[in-house]
């Protein structure tokens, strides 16, 4: 008899999953502790956290990563709420919606080129009123991008939070039975944004709990959006790690080293912070609840939420638009709206190293993706034949990487990788992606996958049908839809890796958002649109095909179109 | 039997694995066909990948080596990657086979035995290479001794738009006043950033009465007081800065968009042909001159090195031998391919190669060799590393 | 052989709490009609039978089917056909690929065809091989969803509230198609249902669960 490897399947995932990122802190935590005998360096010592307190900038970098990555993700949550609670269910919120859903994809790295391109002092905008409005004939000398307070940076990981928030939210609140609540509450005098918040917030922030959270860290040690956007003068703490990590020096590891475990101290300090301040927001909304309040400002609130959703979106999409225009601008002067002229010279010199690095990406991509399917629905199906509880502990184990700030474990992943004489290159590079690749997908799929009817199975399976037969023949062919969708989040999320593609690839592996973002220290303008648009590109696509395919493969099945 | 002789075979390549010796350049070129030389530069300018890109299907064609260009955003990290390496005891097959490296990188990876070599006397071009007359034997003071090949010179440049900025500036002391009337138009980039430590030496080499001190390692003794005047002008240029000195550009090719867009004036370039390249590009406007001080600029020439661990090490010296060779050299001269300086004395090519130099248009902005006048030479690099990380303390992490 | 279904001493349990205990057997052709509230674990016999038992739920005691013991047996080797409330037709086939789901394998690719019209034809659908079964309506469903279960050939039936989706006038019609059939096949029949009509027509012994405590 064959031995079955499903019920394998959900350990090794884990093991996938988890195994680097613990070895990762591990290799972490020996040198920040001194310890690096490969190097002739035996600890314990606390040298590397004395030097880390000795450098000048620690304050300043530390005092940055905590507010942008906690203003980042107040701003983005209160517009979503407030977004959601004036507005789902309406016209305005759907047109939002069908904006937002594609936006989730565009690459981090990209966003934040375009928004820098909008905003800067000779950005698109300065352009467009300049000299008429502003009277400016050259660009006014004003810190906008790389502002001290990090307030850009913000802006930049804003854009791309409100779009996953709301996308999360809106699962969520499938389960809040919202409509009927908000209905209630309007009955009894509430207005709209205020019945919704006392009654369908508290239901759907509990669901929300996990990606909040995984926002949170994010946004604290994000490293691209810091490098493109962020100040420099320090910089981040996340960015200041990557350029120790990166000093000849060896000493400069130590520190690096010293400073992740720091980074890790702050992200969980945030998260417990972040903890209590939930329990204080709850214990001031029973109150608010409690006093009856209907809410008079309603309308108001109501209208700047959707007037800052509607500005994320036309950001995002007129970024991408001024990096398609320099893509292809001649000579572009400032104030000039448009540039003198339009050339295939820059595609030309650029496309044929794009297109090199798309197909690593997208070898990389695919590969990474489909395993990750493969993986998901193998624990899926696990879960499903051998009637595997999912205890909420297990789905918090699925959001523990997401939760680990990259900076934290990644440099020590590369120390342990050498130490352990691995070879780097593609397939490390795989592994690493894999480890954030596969809890978006498995996020992504397990709900539909879950919903599926079950008494389905039971019919086929009455009919003759194996559990094998009932996999294949039925319940996959039904979920082609969300398996499609699916493994173009895993796409998406792996096309935009960049730290574990720089660290993990040893520098051999060069992906769009690699050489994008090594474009971005050089300031050539027609470079960064090339690459941010096939950047943008190659995360895109795959969610047009995962609404394609299943439209054209059941043009004629009526039962598998709304799903 | 038969087995007996397979697994000879099999093993027999560990004794091949010692070096090959550089003297011999038959076995040199035997070994390099089918090697794949990884050679990490970096990647931030459109122009040099260009360039690199070129070398690899030149040596593909030619010598059968596979070159890939891995593109650093910092020179540094491939260092760190050999170092790495090193501690894990990965001494046979590194990820590196070849770095676009000077300065500093060198001195730490030459005096932490990180290098393959001496090689570089070895190769046949080196014939053809100015030993004499061009600073290629010492970089940054550190005697090179066969463990890097020089490929390109630089030279600080000013590059400046004569739209806004019609006159050059003869000395530092003439900036500093230009900047005070001009706030706000002028930058370097964010050092540690190779060429923003450059102009921080730029400054201490043109304000010192005898910048000879600066030729010895510095020392705790002399360090503070040297560099005093550095920073009395740092204090005084930076609230005259672009963004009053609150951000940097990143990089020398991040400051041409600034230009472009009128955001800067001034800034300035390691690479005396690269304002005329970036005009052919559409990457700065054809305003655009350069121009050096009145006591000349600093110059050094930029070396390639192949790490100790390199499991291409033929190859990657097949690479070396070709960036010295004159097709290779007029190539990157050539504004509109790099306008790099060549490493290559005239006197000793064929008149055919030289003319293939003499027939170069240099270019509206790039200055002639006898304009680009007196090279002065690179401070020895303890002072660039205190210098760089004094800076920091005081302006990198402003308050 | 004793053809027939045999319940024995069928003792199903949520955790520690007893859900319900039955002990009956069901002959060739009879229907057994078990009613009770919802909740008292109805379709969770009618899982037990089929083999899809939810974790959540112990059980104990044998399904014997025509003198074979199933109790353990994988759900696909059982043979006990079952019909839900609703059709659960597979949307991604047409109706005839529906029937080919069913149909027990074996037989030349144009025995197959023929077999599927014979049984379209049978319940007044012929012709409906190609038609997409998310476009019938809720009579031609259930009776694609009935014919569907008999070419899988079973030895028994199960039917769980299989008429509730269906309007009165309809419901009558199905149903009578559905015991008809089954008595024609001589398949022992288990149907639960709340619906006192249902039990009726079904003219066989009906037991009602009680909620325990």
């Amino acid at each position: 008899m064959r031995r079955p490897v499903l019920p394998l399947l959900p350990a090794l995932t884990l093991l996938l999953m988890l195994g680097p990122v613990a070895a990762g802190i591990w290799g972490t935590l020996l040198p920040a502790f001194g310890h690096l005998p490969a190097a002739g360096l035996t600890g314990p010592s606390l040298e590397p956290f004395v030097a880390l307190f000795d450098w000048p900038g620690l304050a300043r970098a530390v005092l940055l990563s905590v507010t942008t990555g906690v203003g980042a993700t107040v701003v983005s949550l209160a517009v979503v709420t407030l977004l959601l609670a004036g507005w789902s269910g309406t016209r305005q919120f759907r047109v939002l919606e069908r904006l937002l859903s594609p936006l989730l994809s565009v690459p981090h790295a990209a966003a934040a080129f375009g928004l820098a391109f909008l905003i800067a002092p000779s950005g698109w905008i300065a352009r467009l009123l300049s000299p008429i409005v502003t009277g400016w004939d050259r660009p006014p000398d004003i810190l906008i991008v790389q502002d001290p307070l990090g307030l850009t940076m913000m802006a930049g990981l804003i854009i791309k939070e409100i779009p996953f928030l709301i996308l999360i939210s809106i699962a969520a609140l499938g389960q809040a039975q919202a409509q009927n609540s908000v209905t209630i509450a309007q009955a009894l005098g509430y207005g709209r944004v205020t019945g919704w918040l006392k009654t369908v917030f508290p239901c759907v922030y509990a669901q929300i709990r996990p990606p909040v959270y995984v926002v949170l860290a994010y946004s604290m040690s994000v490293v691209d959006v810091a490098v493109i956007l962020g100040p420099n003068t320090p910089p981040t703490l996340s960015v200041q790690i990557v350029k120790w990590m990166s000093d000849p020096e060896l000493s400069m590891r130590l520190l690096a080293a010293a400073g992740a475990i720091m980074q890790l101290a702050l992200v969980v300090g945030a998260l417990a912070f972040w903890r209590v301040g939930e329990i204080a927001f709850a214990h001031f909304g029973r109150r608010w609840i409690a006093s009856g309040a209907r809410g008079r400002c309603d309308p108001i609130i109501a209208q700047v939420a959707l007037f800052s959703g509607g500005v994320s979106v036309l950001v995002v999409l007129f970024g991408l638009f001024v990096l398609a225009i320099w893509s292809v601008a001649g000579y572009w002067g400032f104030p000039d709206a448009f540039p003198d002229g339009f050339t295939s010279r820059n595609w030309m010199r650029h496309g044929p190293g794009a297109f090199a690095a798309l197909g690593e990406t997208a070898f990389i991509a695919v590969a990474v993706g489909f395993s990750a399917l493969i993986l998901t629905i193998g624990c899926l199906e696990a879960e499903y034949r051998h009637g595997l509880r999912v205890t909420q502990r297990a789905v918090w184990l699925l959001y523990l990487p997401l939760l680990v700030p990259q900076t934290a474990f990644l440099p020590g992943l590369q120390t342990l990788m050498l130490g352990i004489g691995a070879e780097v290159g593609r397939i490390p590079v795989m592994l690493a992606h894999l480890v954030f690749v596969l809890p978006y997908v498995f996020l992504s799929l397990s709900d539909p996958f879950r919903a599926w009817d079950a008494r389905t199975g039971t019919v086929a399976a009455a009919l003759g049908a194996s559990p094998d037969g009932v996999l294949w023949r039925v319940r996959l062919p039904m979920l082609l839809r969300p398996i499609l969708t699916a493994f173009a989040v895993g796409l998406a999320v792996s096309v935009g890796q960049y730290l574990p593609t720089l660290l993990i690839g040893g520098g051999r592996v060069a992906t769009l958002t690699t050489e994008a973002v090594a474009l971005a220290s050089g300031g050539d303008r027609r470079a960064i649109g090339v690459y941010g648009l096939m950047q943008t590109g190659a995360a895109l696509l795959p969610f047009a095909m995962a609404l394609l395919i299943p439209t054209l493969v059941w043009r004629n099945r009526k039962g598998l179109r709304h799903e | 039997m038969k087995h007996l002789a397979v697994l000879a075979a099999l093993l027999a390549p560990l004794p091949a694995l010692a070096d090959v010796n550089p003297a011999d350049w038959d076995a040199v070129l035997a070994e390099a066909t089918g090697q794949t030389v990884y050679w990490n530069a970096w990647g931030g300018s459109t122009t040099t990948n260009e360039f690199i890109a070129w070398v690899g299907d030149r040596v593909s064609a030619e010598f059968g080596v596979t070159l890939e260009h891995v593109k650093l955003t910092d020179t540094s990290d491939a260092v760190t990657r050999v170092l790495s390496e090193k501690q894990a005891g990965e001494n046979d097959d590194g990820a590196i086979d070849m770095i676009w490296i000077n300065g500093s990188n060198f001195a730490a990876m030459k005096d932490a035995d990180l290098l393959f070599g001496p090689y570089a006397e070895d190769l046949p071009n080196w014939a053809l290479v100015d030993a004499e007359g061009k600073a290629v034997q010492t970089d940054f003071t550190v005697p090179v001794e066969g463990y890097e090949s020089p490929w390109a010179m630089a030279q600080v440049v000013f590059v400046h738009n004569t739209a806004t900025m019609p006159d050059r500036v003869g000395s530092m002391q003439a900036l500093q006043n230009w900047a005070q009337a001009n706030p706000g138009r002028f930058s370097y980039p964010q050092p540690p950033d190779f060429l923003g430590t450059t102009f921080l030496k730029q400054v201490l080499v043109d304000i010192l009465d005898d910048p000879s001190v600066l030729a010895t390692p510095a020392t705790d003794e002399n360090y503070d007081a040297v560099t005093a005047p550095l920073w009395a002008y740092l204090d005084e240029l930076t609230p005259n800065l672009w963004r009053e000195g609150k951000a940097y550009p990143a990089t020398g090719t991040a400051m041409f968009p600034l230009i472009a867009d009128g955001e800067l004036d001034l800034s300035i370039s390691f690479s005396p042909g690269a304002a005329s390249t970036a005009i052919a590009n559409y990457e700065l406007p054809d305003t655009v001159r350069t121009f050096v001080l009145d006591k000349g600029t600093i110059g050094n020439a930029s070396f390639v090195a192949i790490p100790y661990n390199s499991g291409s090490k033929a190859g990657a010296m097949v690479v070396a031998d070709f960036l010295m060779s004159p097709e290779a050299q007029a190539r990157a001269q050539d504004p509109a391919i790099l306008g790099y300086g060549t490493v290559l004395n005239m006197d000793a090519l064929t008149a055919e190669d030289r003319a293939a130099f003499d027939g170069l248009e240099l270019g509206v902005a790039t200055l002639t060799p006898a304009e680009l006048g007196t090279v002065q030479a690179e401070p020895h690099p303890s002072w660039m590393t205190r210098i760089a990380d004094d800076w920091s303390a005081r302006y990198g992490v402003a308050q | 052989m004793n053809k027939g279904l045999f319940l024995r001493n069928i003792e199903i349990s949520n955790g520690a709490q007893p859900l319900l205990t039955l002990s009956h057997d069901i002959a060739p052709g009879e229907v057994l009609t078990v009613m009770g509230p919802s909740g008292v674990g109805k379709s969770t016999l009618l899982a037990y039978i089929t083999g899809t038992l939810s974790p959540d739920f112990t059980g104990s005691g044998s399904v014997v089917l025509d003198g074979r013991d199933i109790t353990n047996a994988p759900a696909h080797k059982r043979h006990v056909g079952i019909l839900f409330q609703d059709d659960l037709l597979f949307p991604h086939l047409s109706v005839g690929a529906n029937l080919a789901f069913g149909l027990a394998p074996g037989g030349s690719p144009a025995d197959r065809r023929a077999k599927i019209a014979e049984a379209l034809a049978e319940v007044d659908l012929a012709g409906f091989e190609d038609r997409d079964p998310a476009t019938l309506s809720g009579g031609q469903k259930a009776r694609v969803a009935l014919m569907r279960m008999l070419l899988s050939e079973p030895c028994a039936l199960l039917l769980d509230e299989p008429f509730s989706r269906l309007d009165t006038a309809l419901r009558a019609q199905v149903r009578d198609l559905v015991f008809i059939r089954a008595r024609a096949r001589s398949l022992p029949v288990l149907m639960v249902t709340h619906d006192a009509e249902d039990a009726r027509a079904a003219g066989g012994r009906v037991i009602t669960l009680e909620v325990q405590s």
